[in-house]
């Protein structure tokens, strides 16, 4: 099968693309809450809403390959497991995140900083993780 | 952070699930309400009504009363004005020009267009005449057009004067016109960046030369910034013949409704507070507007209880913050209020009308009703009495919205309904 030969045991280009591309995303919505903890001046607050926005479209599409890569693995358990729920519950937890962002002016804070860091966290380990194995060997 | 209300997002989502119950029961009516507790959801409630066409229905009015649309196909009737001859004139439109500046307000836009009519605002004045004294408005025609979202209308000594939402303008009158002779000449310039609360209301000194125009702030609670609150969230007092206007008193976060008690002058306000902090807060309120007062938007409310998302915090503008006079109940959205007449009848002789033109992010819908709120001694006494209800319906439909309410002299209240895109007159039958 066609299908078969085409599998690529890790990230393909697009798969690559969007899964980077949620680092800089929430990354950049952390460095907004935080500017925005320290001056009060709601635009930042305003840029960590889109970039989370922005976030949660890469994450949500990655996530799809990665569970088509988890589907397909012949070894399901250990990497390609781990990367799969590492993704999930940053998606999870972004989705979360932007509820909290979508909040009043200074109601976001502090719950929507602390959730900005751990959201970060997990997109980097993600991401490590994704791009190292690929979810499959 | 709770998630209790996590499944308020299926009812935003379908927005159709009307549910008829009384929502009524947990609010606080009167001069001393008792608060409730701060809540923050992650997904703020939101419960548009269905709209639906009054058809053969009509609003619900006390025994002794009944009720007739003196004009329909409005362009959004939002406020009325009895002229010294009788004829009704009635403010048609929609401002605001907020830019969306979450995901979230783009969101909630278009879920709360869908409890708002479709129509067009009309940027007029429309003109209702009943001649001949049998209670049918017969002529119905524009008085004045292009306008910027007409709101706050008011009358003295031969002069018309309407609160645009950009500007207070003026138009001469003479008994009987039905047309105005031409252009209005500007008194003055309203604060109009944002405009995320739009509508300027407007009242009159009995002598006419003292104009109040009520202007709402630019946010729900600070979440376009500070700086863009300048002369927001305040009531203007402006001299008739110079345009040059002061404010006359603050904190009030979006004054939908002015009017002048009569005998004593004093200014009276509807006032519409904050939203998302829970079903029972923040209370909307009937207050008199006392002359350099602060009234506590947007760090505190009701007095002393701060709001945490006003950030930075001011603790003197808190410790200054004065109670206004009657709560009427959070997020009914008060967006009327007139002085009764004793030719209303002995039960509604003394005291205002109040239009709520009805709630939108609360489980139960509240509000969609005019109420009367009875006076003693010249100020609020008493629970709120229902005088007109039905807006909407036991099922959970809505057909109407009220805006402004009018006491006509000749005995009647006039209503402008802008999700009906009608105006109603309640007169007595006894």
């Amino acid at each position: 099968m066609t299908t078969l030969s085409t599998y690529r045991p890790t990230p393909g280009p697009l798969h690559a693309t969007l899964l980077a591309g949620t680092v800089p995303l929430f990354l950049g919505a952390l460095l907004s809450d935080i500017a925005y903890g320290k001056t009060y001046q709601i635009q930042w607050a305003n840029f960590a809403s889109w970039l989370i926005a922005g976030a949660l479209v890469f994450a949500g599409l990655a996530l799809l390959f990665a569970l088509v890569n988890l589907v397909r693995a012949e070894h399901k358990a250990g990497q390609p497991l781990a990367y799969f729920l590492l993704l999930l519950a940053t998606w999870v937890l972004g989705l979360v995140n932007a509820f909290q962002h979508a909040k009043d002016a200074y109601a976001m804070m502090p719950t929507g900083l602390v959730l900005s860091a751990i959201v970060a966290v997990l997109t980097l380990a993600a991401t490590w993780i994704g791009l190292r194995s690929g979810g499959a060997r | 952070m709770k998630t209790s209300s996590t499944l308020t997002l299926l009812s935003a989502a379908l927005l159709l699930s009307a549910c008829g119950g009384e929502g009524d029961k947990t609010q606080a009516h009167g001069p001393d309400p008792k608060l409730a507790e701060q809540q923050s959801s992650l997904i703020p409630s939101m419960k548009i009504a269905e709209p639906t066409p009054w058809g053969e229905q009509k609003p619900k009015v006390p025994e002794g009363y009944s009720v007739t649309a003196i004009a329909t196909d409005l362009a959004i009737p939002r406020q009325t004005l009895v002229l010294p001859n009788g004829d009704v004139l009635v403010a048609e439109g929609r401002g605001g020009s907020a830019a969306k500046l979450k995901p979230k307000d783009v969101i909630a836009s278009l879920i709360k267009a869908q409890g708002n009519t479709q129509v067009k605002g009309g940027n007029r004045l429309t003109l209702l005449r009943d001649a001949d004294g049998d209670g049918t408005y017969e002529l119905k025609t524009v008085f004045a057009e292009n306008l910027n979202a007409p709101y706050g209308l008011a009358f003295a000594d031969g002069k018309l004067y309407v609160a645009n939402q950009d500007a207070l303008v003026r138009f001469d009158y003479t008994d009987g016109q039905t047309k105005a002779a031409g252009a209005p000449t500007k008194v003055t310039d309203l604060p109009a960046q944002i405009n995320h609360h739009w509508t300027k209301s407007l009242a009159i000194s009995a002598d006419g030369r003292q104009l109040y125009v009520g202007i709402g702030s630019n946010s729900n609670v600070t979440e376009r910034g500070m700086e863009v609150e300048i002369d927001r969230a305040m009531v203007w007092q402006i001299d008739a013949a110079t345009g040059a206007h002061k404010p006359y008193a603050t904190g009030l976060r979006n004054p939908t409704a002015l009017t002048m008690q009569p005998g004593t002058g004093q200014l009276w306000t509807v006032v519409n507070e904050r939203d998302e902090l829970g079903p029972d807060l923040v209370p909307d309120y009937l207050t008199s507007v006392r002359e350099g007062a602060f009234y506590g938007w947007p760090y505190s409310y009701w007095g002393q209880n701060v709001d945490p998302r006003a950030q930075p915090q001011d603790p003197a503008k808190v410790a200054a913050a004065i109670k206004p006079d009657y709560s009427l109940g959070s997020h009914v959205a008060a967006l009327g209020v007139d002085f009764s007449i004793p030719a209303m009848g002995d039960t509604f002789a003394d005291g205002v009308f109040v239009g709520e033109h009805g709630s939108w992010n609360r489980p139960n819908p509240v509000g969609y009703k005019v109420i009367f709120v009875p006076f003693s001694n010249g100020k609020p006494s008493g629970e709120p009495i229902h005088f007109a209800t039905g807006f909407h319906g036991d099922d959970g439909k809505t057909r109407g919205r009220p805006v402004g309410v009018t006491v006509d002299p000749k005995g009647a209240l006039i209503i402008a309904d802008d999700l009906a895109n009608t105006v109603w007159r309640v007169t007595r039958t006894q």
